[in-house]
């Protein structure tokens, strides 16, 4: 079966999110009342398993391998349907 | 460059992928101190190439990883470069670091070191980062001369003194070196174990106090450049390959220290190193 997984990748809580502090003025200047703003990334990947679990295992995996940094990030995975 | 059975091996591996942008610059800032320098592509280590190419790792007596882009600095500065080194040359870079070669890397190449666990590897190299180098604080691209003190001596910096200050010039999105969660900790452990190998510093050599513009992108303790434990291993943001010659200083018109330029002394320090093991 092919699945299509969402990894969600965001900065931990503490961590200066210098882009998003900057989006936050900018919106600010605009004259939105905006109070914070936080960067995330989102990877849509689609893979090939014998079951959603399996799946969910795999790209658990890869987050910690190459996604994430876990210094600074935390993620989340879910199914795409 | 082809190599026969019967040629030397070059002294230093300037290892490179898709990105990599500071290659030639940093060959010609070995060349400068009587070091052959070879530009590698990664596939020539991994062996996917044809059979005049390849290049073993432990041939050399140095390995660099010059700055860039590498991957276009896709997911993090570094990851992906690491990722494919990590896969496929684990174990020989686990020998060659641990033989106690020695390995710099600038700018992308402290990235690269980071990500691949080789940097600040309290307790041998990590299978996942304990550090990250992320986004500046000005969350803007910093390309500007910077001023560094050498706090704690390595192989790679052995002609420079301690307090000594240079001049050196940073280019990068993705600097600011933190610990994350566990910064407190983990920061007295780097200071204990005296890993801190320059720290961004005011003209006089003062302390930074993590304020730009003298530290350029939010370094937790104004640091610049780390090393291993075993003190063989080093990155740091600035580029010394950058400031050679005497022309490329800022203060060139003001200051008349010869001809070299402050980033020269990491390479003679090298150079030094490196004909003394032979």
């Amino acid at each position: 079966m092919q699945y299509s997984l969402e990894v969600r990748i965001e900065l931990k809580k503490g961590v200066i999110d210098a882009e998003g502090e900057t989006v936050k003025k900018t919106l600010n200047l605009l004259g939105y009342e905006v109070e914070g703003v936080n960067t995330v990334s989102v990877y849509v990947i689609r893979l090939s398993a014998e079951s959603e679990e399996e799946a969910m295992e795999k790209m658990d995996e890869a987050a910690r391998r190459l996604l994430a940094n876990p210094v600074i990030q935390n993620y989340s995975i879910s199914a795409v349907k | 460059m082809l190599l026969t059975g019967n040629d030397k091996m070059p002294d230093v591996c300037v290892l490179l992928i898709e990105g990599t942008n500071c290659e030639k610059e940093t060959q010609e800032a070995f060349s400068g101190v009587g070091l052959d320098a070879e530009l590698v592509h990664l596939k020539q280590l991994l062996g996917d190439c044809e059979r005049q190419r390849k290049r073993r790792l432990s041939d050399y007596g140095m390995l660099m990883l010059p700055g860039g882009w590498s991957a276009g600095d896709y997911i993090r500065a570094g990851a992906i470069f690491a990722a494919r080194m990590k896969s496929k040359l684990g174990d020989e870079l686990k020998d060659f670091v641990e033989s106690g070669n020695l390995v710099l890397g600038v700018c992308n190449g402290f990235q690269i070191l980071t990500e691949m666990g080789l940097l600040p590897a309290f307790k041998g190299i990590s299978d996942v980062p304990t550090a990250s180098l992320t986004n500046n604080l000005s969350s803007c691209f910093q390309c500007r001369p910077t001023y560094i003190k050498h706090v704690n001596k390595t192989p790679l910096t052995g002609k420079l003194d301690l307090g000594d200050v240079i001049q050196v010039p940073v280019a990068h999105a993705e600097g600011r070196f933190t610990f994350g969660e566990k910064q407190d900790m983990m920061l007295k452990q780097l200071i204990e174990n005296n890993q801190i190998v320059f720290r961004y510093c005011r003209v006089d050599g003062s302390e930074a106090q993590e304020i730009y513009p003298w530290n350029p992108n939010g370094s937790i303790y104004d640091i610049a450049g780390i090393c291993n434990p075993e003190r063989n291993v080093l990155g740091l943001m600035p580029h010394p390959e950058r400031v050679i010659n005497r022309l490329q200083m800022t203060d060139w018109t003001r200051k008349d220290n010869g001809d070299a330029g402050d980033g020269r002394v990491v390479f003679e320090s090298i150079a030094g190193y490196l004909k003394a093991i032979v």
